[in-house]
């Protein structure tokens, strides 16, 4: 497992964190399209477990959490997908929402992540006022736990957030659901200069975040970036699987080159 | 999480403050029409064989007891300067007590609603565009009421700075389940007046996400009088296709709250099902999972046919045309008499059914 704390140390460059859904078009060919974009220059990857009610996404990363809910993707299978994106060798982190990872039982959904050479998990819907179960679990197994600032986040939240070693801090760059956005929220500014004076903690910016200019825009803001809808989007308008690597591969290939 | 904070901070001086107290009386009083009546149901009574007393919430303005909470809630938004409230909605009784309470306050509203759900609730549709609310229709998921509160959470967390998320039930993350069964418990409380003196041995009410029952049971809780909450069993609990998360769940995680869920294995939130579609939960209030818990209520379901039946009983022996939702805590009654013989109970008639009638002749085919 190769952790992302470890990636942030050694990468002399801003780091580009794609996030696709698992089972994505089906089971069987997610992993191909992470492959495609490793071989872009994807510095680590976001891995999308599947699940009925994302809250925190908007429509494009919901429908894709449908079609790979129709194509038959369970929290098992999902895992597999991300145990083969784990083995192209670079930082994998799971993202979740929290009621698949309590009913696993928070030990064993650890565990499971771990088994699947997951370098982390990212749950939008668990607060850190109820995150203690987690960081408990996954620090026993080894797997960081990313946590949440956004626009809103003061000072005084954002040193707890800190205290609680995180593998990194996710800075929502706009108020609201994933989804791409005309231009950069005026916030990612100053909210990167507040978690900045507070902490070393490194930073990785999202939501809204979805072109080259956009990611050039912010590079020296943060220590990496997730981009998901604009990709994901790609893979539900391609009409076969290697049009969507094909398409992937350009899309992280320019973000990438946009970040150096 | 900061929004949340500063909603909780915002109801507590509200609800402690005299002023807006009075305000929200006179809104109940002169608006809303309450209280609303205490009936002694001498025909269905006697063909029962137990004494049954009504709270007619079905004549409170706009139809249901939605209006209690909508009213308070907008009075809150107005109280924040937010000059804009959202509100999901299944049967579409919240979505016009929003819009309603939106209109007569003069603040713009928009009603998330699923597809589905559109449908079947026309009337209603029509109803909130004629007060001037946007309703936005919900494609995502089964297009029901959870996709329609998904909807209303993403607006909101997107829109807090002038937007206040007026929530329909007694569900969701704290302090909305704390203060929708606040501004409901008017019910309950309105009852323990009107009875003077007198104790129902029971008392029964229809749970969806539950705020008719948590506004009806919350006054009587603790004492003796019996509480029993009614789920929708739909096509029948063994069928899968039904709403009754506390009968036949399991506790889980959904839109901030952790109650009973109906789920998968995985832990995927499944759809409910219900000829209501104010019942039309996967969840339910995390108070009526505690209730349950502590032994404080009971909880029983009715299927859609006992339901549909109960419509016809209570209309033929009362002139009363309830709620489908209603008519769940009906049927339990009914299906139930021959224990409750000689018992008095108290049953909420949350709102009435003039929105189902498209639904009830469809049935009939």
């Amino acid at each position: 497992m190769i952790s992302t704390r470890h990636m942030f140390v050694t990468l002399d460059r801003t780091a580009l964190l794609p996030y696709l859904t698992a089972g994505l078009p089906t089971p069987g060919d997610s992993a191909d399209l992470f492959r495609a974009m490793s071989e872009a220059g994807a510095d680590g990857f976001e891995v999308g477990i599947p699940y009925s009610d994302p809250l925190m996404d908007g429509p494009v990363i919901m429908r894709a959490s449908e079609v790979a809910l129709a194509a038959g993707t369970n929290v098992v299978q999902a895992l597999a997908v991300l145990e083969k994106v784990a083995g192209l060798g670079k930082p994998t982190l799971a993202m979740t929402y929290a009621n698949p990872v309590m009913q696993a039982g928070w030990d064993v959904y650890c565990g499971r992540l771990a088994d699947a050479g997951a370098a982390g998990i990212i749950v939008p819907d668990l607060p850190l006022e109820e995150a203690g179960p987690l960081l408990v679990a996954a620090a026993a197994k080894n797997v960081g736990v990313v946590l949440f600032v956004s626009p809103t986040t003061g000072a005084d939240r954002i040193r707890r957030v800190a205290r609680a070693k995180p593998e990194f801090i996710y800075g929502v760059s706009d108020l609201g659901v994933t989804g791409e956005r005309h231009e950069v929220s005026g916030h990612v500014a100053g909210l990167s200069a507040r978690v900045r004076a507070i902490t070393e903690v490194p930073l990785v910016l999202g939501v809204g975040i979805s072109t080259p200019e956009q990611v050039k825009a912010v590079r020296h803001l943060a220590d990496g970036v997730i981009v998901g809808t604009a990709l994901v989007r790609r893979v539900l308008d391609a009409t076969s699987v290697a049009e969507a690597a094909r398409a992937l591969f350009q899309a992280v290939h320019d973000l990438r080159a946009a970040l150096d | 999480m900061p929004a949340l904070a500063e909603l909780e901070k915002e109801f507590e001086s509200a609800w402690t403050d005299p002023e807006f107290r009075a305000e929200l009386e006179d809104w109940l009083t002169d608006f809303v029409g309450r209280p609303t009546p205490l009936q002694e149901a001498r025909r269905l009574s006697r063909q029962l064989g137990v004494r049954i007393l009504l709270k007619r919430e079905d004549l409170a303005h706009t139809g249901a007891h939605k209006i209690n909470n909508a009213v308070g809630q907008a009075l809150l938004a107005s109280r924040m300067a937010k000059p804009r409230v959202i509100a999901e909605t299944g049967a579409g009784q919240h979505g016009v007590a929003a819009a309603t309470a939106a209109a007569a306050l003069g603040l713009e509203c928009s009603v998330y609603m699923g597809v589905i759900d559109i449908e079947r609730q026309a009337l209603n549709v029509q109803r909130m565009q004629l007060l001037g609310t946007e309703v936005v229709p919900v494609t995502a998921g089964a297009g029901t009421l959870k996709d329609a509160v998904s909807e209303a959470m993403r607006d909101w967390v997107r829109s807090v700075e002038r937007t206040h998320y007026i929530i329909g039930s007694v569900v969701g993350p704290h302090p909305f389940p704390w203060m929708v069964r606040e501004l409901q418990k008017v019910i309950g409380e309105e009852c323990i007046e009107q009875l003077d003196g007198e104790m129902p041995d029971l008392v029964v009410a229809s749970v969806g996400g539950g705020s008719n029952s948590m506004g009806i049971f919350y006054p009587f809780a603790g004492g003796d009088v019996e509480l029993v909450g009614v789920e929708a069993a739909g096509e029948g609990i063994e069928s899968g296709r039904h709403g009754a998360s506390i009968s036949a769940g399991r506790p889980g995680v959904l839109h901030g709250t952790r109650t009973y869920l109906l789920q998968d294995a995985d832990g995927q939130v499944q759809e409910a099902h219900s000829i209501s579609a104010g019942l039309d939960y996967p969840g339910v209030g995390p108070e009526h999972a505690y209730f349950h818990d502590a032994g404080l209520a009971t909880y029983d379901s009715a299927t859609d046919f006992e339901a549909l039946a109960a419509v016809d009983l209570l209309a033929r022996t009362e002139g009363i045309i309830p709620a489908l939702e209603s008519a769940h805590a009906i049927a339990w009654v009914a299906a139930n008499a021959g224990r409750l013989a000689g018992k008095t109970v108290l049953i909420n008639i949350s709102g009435r059914g003039d929105k189902d009638l498209q639904t009830i002749a469809q049935e009939r085919q």
